[in-house]
C-alpha cells in the first residue's frame, strides 16, 4: 500500500520542530510500523537526507524504547500494543498517518521522535527498590507469598516504562508509572519495611520532575500497552495517605 | 605463551570456596579510592555495577540506551535455572553442572561451570529479596518448570517475562546505588575504544549519542558486560542495537576472542515473512514443554499446505510426522536447541517445510488445549500466544504456530580466565560477552543464570584480587594513551562520515548477514566457509569505499552509530569464519557437514579439538594468531551426546 506520513522533525532540544510530509510506497501489510519507518529512512538516507530519529530496540514489545504518538494515540490505533508490535495491516492503502513524539514537559525532545525519559529513572532512584545488598539474603522459600499476591505484584511489575501513560494524559501525569512500582513493592512482604518512605520519596520526585497531577480520567490505563491497571493509582493514593498520616516527616 | 586460565587447585567442589579465601582483599577504607568502569547495564553489568558500588568502589556505568532498564536481557522469556532441588526430583549442584557441561558438548571449563551451578542458588535468594515476583505455588512457595534439555524442574520464572523481572531487579539495585552517589550513570553513551596504559586497562573512550561529544573516562579497572554478537547475522532475535563494538575494540587492544564460531540457533522463532524484516522474534523454548513439533509426512502434502489448499488442523494424525518424538523418544520435543534446530532445517531441506516460504515447521498445542483447556494454557503462555497473533495474524489456540530456527545467542566471546579477566590485565568480561560457561551450546534458562552469577557473585570477589595489587592512587586521563585512543576514534568517525558513497549501513549489514547465515549458520562446510571469507573481505573493501551517511557527527545520528557497528561486524564475521574453518569437527551449535555420524548427528573429535580457540589480533587485514587452551575433564566422562 501507499501512504502519506506527516512526521514531526526537530533538530534538537533547543530548536523548534515542524511536521514534514513524506510518501512511502509498496508497504506490505505484514510489516511492523517501525519496519515501515525503516523503509522511509533508507529512502531518505539514499537521497542524502537525514533519516527520522526514533527510539526502538527489542522490537518485541518489552524494552519500552519505542514511543510514537500515531494519529493522536500513544502507540497507535491498536489497544494493548507497543509501536513495535503494531503492524501495517491495521492501516489501509492511501491513509495519511501523523507521527509525533511523546508530548510532555518532563520528556524534552532529543531529536525528531526521540525524547528524554530520564525523569522516570530518577523517580525509581528516589525509592523504587528494596534496600538489600548482594549476598546475605534468606533462602527464597523462607518468604512464602500467597499466589494471588505474587500474581498481583507481577501484574504491576510488568510496566515497561515507555511513558505512554504520560503522553496520553491531558495533565502529563506520571501517576500510573509511579503507582505500578509502588504497588508492586507494597504488595510484597519484601517491600513492607520501606513502604512509607518509598511512596513519599517517589511522589516527591515525580512532582519535582514537572509531571502533572492526576485527575482520575484513566486515559493512562486505557492506552497502556501492557495493561497496567488504574487500581494501582488507588493503591498509591492509599499508601501515600497512610504514609503522610503516620510518617515521622510529619510529626 | 598462553595466559593461564588460573583454575584453582583441588577437588572440583572446593575450588571456588578455596579461591575466595585465597584472593586478596581490598581494605574497606581503601575501596573508595578505586574507580571501576562498567560498560553495559543488562543483567551482568547492572548486577556488577550495583554489587561493586555496595562494596564501596566508585563505579562509572555506561549504556547506549536511554535507561539501564532497556538492556536486551529484558527480552528473555523462559526462566532462570538454579540447583535448588525444591521439587525433590533429584537435582543438585553436580547435576546442573553435569547437564551444562554435557549440553555444551564438552567444550567448556569444568571449574567455571561448577562455580556457576554453585552460585545459581544464591541468585534466586537475591532476586526474591529484591522483590522479583517469581511464579508461586498456592502454598506460597516458588514454582518451577522443566526447560529444554533438562530432566528435572529447576527453572524459576515470572510468566513469560523472566528476563524483564530479573533485569528490573538489577536495575532497582543499580538505581539505589546511583541515588547514593556510588554509581555515576552515563546513559546514551557508547564505548568506542579501550584505553590501555602500560599493558593495563585504564579507561575507555565514549561517544555521547545525543551530542556526538567524544569523552575520555579513566579507572583502575574496566568491566565489559556488553552482550553477544548475534546481530552479525543481521536477522536474529537480538535487539536492534545489540552489537560487538565494545568487545571488538577491546579485542583489537589485546583481548583474545574465544570460540567466535560458537553461535546458537534457537529452534522456536517466528519465521521470516519478507525482505523488509528487521529482526526475528523468539517464541520461548518453554513452549516445547507442551507444544508438539511436526511437519506433514510427505512432500506432496507439505506442498498443498504451502499453497494454502489444506489447513494444518485438517491433516490427519497419520499424515503428520512428529519428527523429534520419532527420532528422540527419550527427550522428544525437549531435545537441546542445536538438535531441535538442525532437525527443523533438515525437514525443510527435504521439502516438508510449511508456511508460504516452506521455511517453517509446526508447533502444535491442540493436545494440551484438549487436555487442560484453553484457560490453563493461557495462564502459562498467554503473553506469548498474544505476541504470536500480533505478528502473524494467526490464532495459536486454533491453529498450530509456525516456527523456524533463528540466531539467538553467542557462546563465543572475549576469552577470560577463572577470574573473568581477559588477556588485558584490568579488563574483565562478564555475561554473554565472555566465552566462559556454555561451551559449544547453551542450555535454556542458563543465560540469565550466567549473567547474574558473573555480576552478583563472581566479579565482586575476583576484581578485588586485581585491585588489591594496584596502588590506590587516582587514575587520570593525563596519559598520552588517552589522547591517542581519542584521536583514533575521531579518525574513524571522520573516515566514515567522509566516504560519501551510495550504500547505506543497513544495506551492507543485510549483505553480511546473508553471507553469514548461508555459509556460517546452522550447517557449515569448508568450501562454503572459504567462499564466505573471500566475499566478506570484498564486502569490507566496498564498505570503506561506498558507504553512504548523512547529517553530521555532532548530533544524534543513528545511521552513523549503525555504520560503526557494521564496520566491526565485517571484521568479526571473518574471524567467525576462520574459527569455523579451523574446527574440523562438529560440536554443539557448530555443525560441520563433513563431520557427522551416520544418522546425521554432530560428531566431535575430542582428541584434536577439546580446546578453546582464543584468537589474537595482530594488525588490520592480517590473519589472527590462534592460541589453544586445552580443556581437561576430570569429573565427567566425554561421551557422544545422545538424546534418543
Amino acid at each position: 500500500m501507499n501512504l502519506t506520513l506527516k512526521v514531526w522533525r526537530q533538530k534538537n532540544r533547543n530548536t523548534e520542530g515542524k511536521i514534514v510530509d513524506y510518501q512511502v510506497k509498496d508497504i506490505s501489510p505484514e510489516m511492523s510500523f517501525l519496519e515501515m519507518l525503516d523503509v522511509l529512512n533508507e529512502d531518505l538516507l539514499r537521497q542524502g537526507d537525514e533519516p527520522v530519529a526514533f527510539d526502538h530496540d527489542c522490537r518485541e514489545g518489552i524494552c519500552g524504547s519505542c514511543n510514537l504518538f500515531i494519529n493522536g494515540r500513544a502507540h497507535g490505533p491498536e489497544s494493548g500494543t507497543t509501536t513495535c508490535q503494531l503492524h501495517m495491516r491495521k492501516f489501509s492503502d492511501g491513509d495519511t498517518i501523523v507521527i509525533e513524539p511523546w508530548r510532555a514537559n518532563a520528556f524534552p525532545v532529543n531529536k525528531d521522535l526521540s525524547v528524554d525519559r530520564s525523569a522516570f529513572d530518577r523517580i525509581i532512584q528516589a525509592g523504587g527498590y528494596v534496600s538489600v545488598n548482594t549476598g546475605g539474603t534468606p533462602d527464597g522459600n523462607e518468604i512464602p507469598i500467597p499466589k494471588e499476591i505474587a500474581d498481583r505484584a507481577f501484574e504491576a511489575a510488568t510496566c515497561i516504562g515507555c511513558g505512554a501513560c504520560v503522553a496520553s494524559c491531558k495533565n502529563a501525569s506520571a501517576m500510573l508509572f509511579v503507582s505500578a512500582k509502588v504497588s508492586q513493592l507494597a504488595l510484597l512482604p519484601q517491600g513492607h519495611v520501606e513502604r512509607k518512605t518509598r511512596v513519599e520519596n517517589m511522589v516527591a520526585q515525580m512532582d519535582k520532575e514537572g509531571f502533572g497531577a492526576c485527575t482520575n480520567i484513566g486515559s493512562c490505563a486505557a492506552e497502556c500497552p501492557v495493561g497496567i491497571s488504574l487500581e494501582n493509582i488507588a493503591i498509591l493514593n492509599r499508601e501515600f495517605l497512610a504514609a503522610k498520616a503516620t510518617s515521622n516527616n510529619l510529626v | 605463551m598462553f595466559p593461564e586460565s588460573k583454575i584453582p587447585e583441588g577437588p572440583l567442589a572446593e575450588k571456588w570456596d578455596k579461591h575466595k579465601f585465597n584472593v586478596k582483599l581490598v581494605n574497606p577504607a581503601n575501596k573508595r579510592k578505586y574507580d571501576v568502569i562498567v560498560v553495559g547495564t543488562g543483567l551482568a553489568g547492572g548486577a556488577a555495577a550495583a554489587s561493586l558500588a555496595e562494596l564501596g568502589y566508585n563505579v562509572k556505568a555506561f549504556t547506549f540506551h536511554d535507561s539501564p532498564r532497556r538492556a536486551h536481557s529484558i527480552a528473555a522469556q523462559g526462566g532462570i535455572n538454579a540447583a535448588k532441588n525444591y521439587q525433590n526430583d533429584g537435582d543438585s549442584v553436580f547435576r546442573l553442572f553435569y547437564d551444562t557441561i554435557k549440553g555444551g558438548d564438552y567444550r567448556a571449563r569444568e571449574a567455571n561451570v561448577y562455580r556457576l551451578a554453585q552460585v545459581s542458588v544464591n541468585i534466586i535468594d537475591q532476586c526474591v529479596a529484591q522483590g522479583v515476583p517469581f511464579a508461586r505455588e498456592y502454598g506460597g512457595l516458588l514454582a518451577n518448570r522443566s526447560f529444554g534439555g533438562a530432566q528435572v524442574s529447576r527453572t524459576f520464572y515470572a510468566r513469560g517475562q523472566t528476563g524483564q523481572q530479573l533485569l528490573l531487579g538489577a536495575y532497582s539495585a543499580l538505581s539505589r546505588q546511583i541515588a547514593y552517589g556510588k554509581v555515576k550513570m552515563y546513559t546514551r553513551s557508547e564505548m568506542l575504544d579501550l584505553v590501555v596504559v602500560d599493558g593495563q586497562a585504564r579507561g575507555i573512550i565514549t561517544r555521547n549519542l545525543i551530542t556526538g561529544e567524544i569523552e575520555q573516562h579513566a579507572a583502575h579497572a574496566v568491566v565489559l558486560a556488553t552482550g553477544g554478537y548475534g546481530n552479525v547475522f543481521y536477522l536474529s532475535t537480538n535487539a536492534m542495537y545489540c552489537n560487538a563494538t565494545a568487545a571488538w575494540r577491546a579485542h583489537k587492544r589485546g583481548a583474545y576472542f574465544a570460540n567466535p564460531c560458537f553461535t546458537q540457533i534457537h529452534p522456536t522463532c517466528i519465521p521470516v515473512s519478507g525482505d523488509y524484516q528487521s529482526k526475528l522474534t523468539l517464541m520461548s523454548e518453554s513452549l516445547r514443554n507442551d507444544g508438539r513439533v511436526w511437519v506433514p509426512k510427505t512432500v506432496e502434502m507439505a506442498e498443498r499446505v504451502r499453497k494454502g489448499e489444506i489447513k494444518p488442523q485438517d491433516i490427519a494424525e497419520d499424515d503428520r510426522d512428529y519428527f523429534l518424538e520419532r527420532k528422540y523418544p527419550a527427550f522428544g520435543n525437549l531435545v537441546p536447541r542445536d538438535v531441535a534446530s538442525r532437525n527443523a532445517k533438515q525437514m525443510c531441506d527435504e521439502g516438508r517445510g510449511v508456511g508460504s516460504t516452506g521455511l517453517a515447521v509446526y508447533l502444535d498445542f491442540a493436545d494440551i488445549i484438549k487436555r487442560t483447556g484453553a484457560e490453563a494454557v493461557s495462564q502459562k503462555y498467554g503473553n506469548l500466544f498474544a505476541m504470536y497473533e500480533k505478528i502473524t495474524d494467526e490464532d495459536p489456540y486454533k491453529q498450530p504456530m509456525r516456527i523456524y530456527p533463528a540466531v539467538h545467542y553467542t557462546m563465543g566471546g572475549l576469552w577470560v580466565d577463572y577470574n573473568l579477566q581477559t588477556t588485558v590485565p584490568g579488563l574483565y568480561a562478564t555475561g554473554e560477552c565472555n566465552f566462559s560457561d556454555h561451551g559449544a551450546n547453551r542450555l535454556g534458562a542458563s543465560a540469565l543464570m550466567q549473567g547474574l552469577a558473573d555480576g552478583y557473585f563472581v566479579i565482586p570477589y575476583t576484581i578485588g584480587d586485581y585491585l588489591a595489587s594496584t596502588p590506590p592512587k587516582p587514575v587520570t586521563t593525563e596519559h598520552p594513551a588517552f589522547k591517542q585512543a581519542e584521536a583514533d576514534v575521531r579518525g574513524r568517525i571522520g573516515k566514515l562520515m567522509s566516504i560519501n558513497g551510495t550504500r547505506t549501513p543497513d544495506d551492507f549489514h543485510k549483505h553480511l548477514g546473508h553471507l553469514m547465515w548461508e555459509y556460517c549458520g546452522m550447517a557449515r562446510n569448508a568450501e562454503g566457509l572459504k567462499h564466505a571469507k573471500a566475499e566478506i573481505q570484498k564486502l569490507r573493501k566496498e564498505f570503506w569505499s561506498d558507504l553512504k551517511l548523512s547529517g553530521t557527527d555532532g548530533e544524534l545520528n543513528q545511521a552513523l552509530e549503525k555504520a560503526g557497528r557494521v564496520a566491526d561486524f565485517l571484521e568479526l564475521g571473518e574471524l567467525m569464519v576462520d574459527d569455523a574453518l579451523d574446527r574440523n569437527e562438529s560440536c554443539g551449535g557448530h555443525f560441520r557437514e563433513e563431520y557427522a555420524t551416520e544418522d546425521g548427528e554432530a560428531k566431535r573429535n575430542d582428541d584434536e579439538y577439546a580446546y578453546v580457540a582464543a584468537w589474537q589480533y595482530v594488525a588490520d587485514n592480517q590473519p589472527e594468531i590462534l592460541n589453544k587452551e586445552q580443556l581437561t575433564f576430570e569429573n565427567v566422562k566425554l561421551t557422544q551426546r545422545s538424546y534418543k
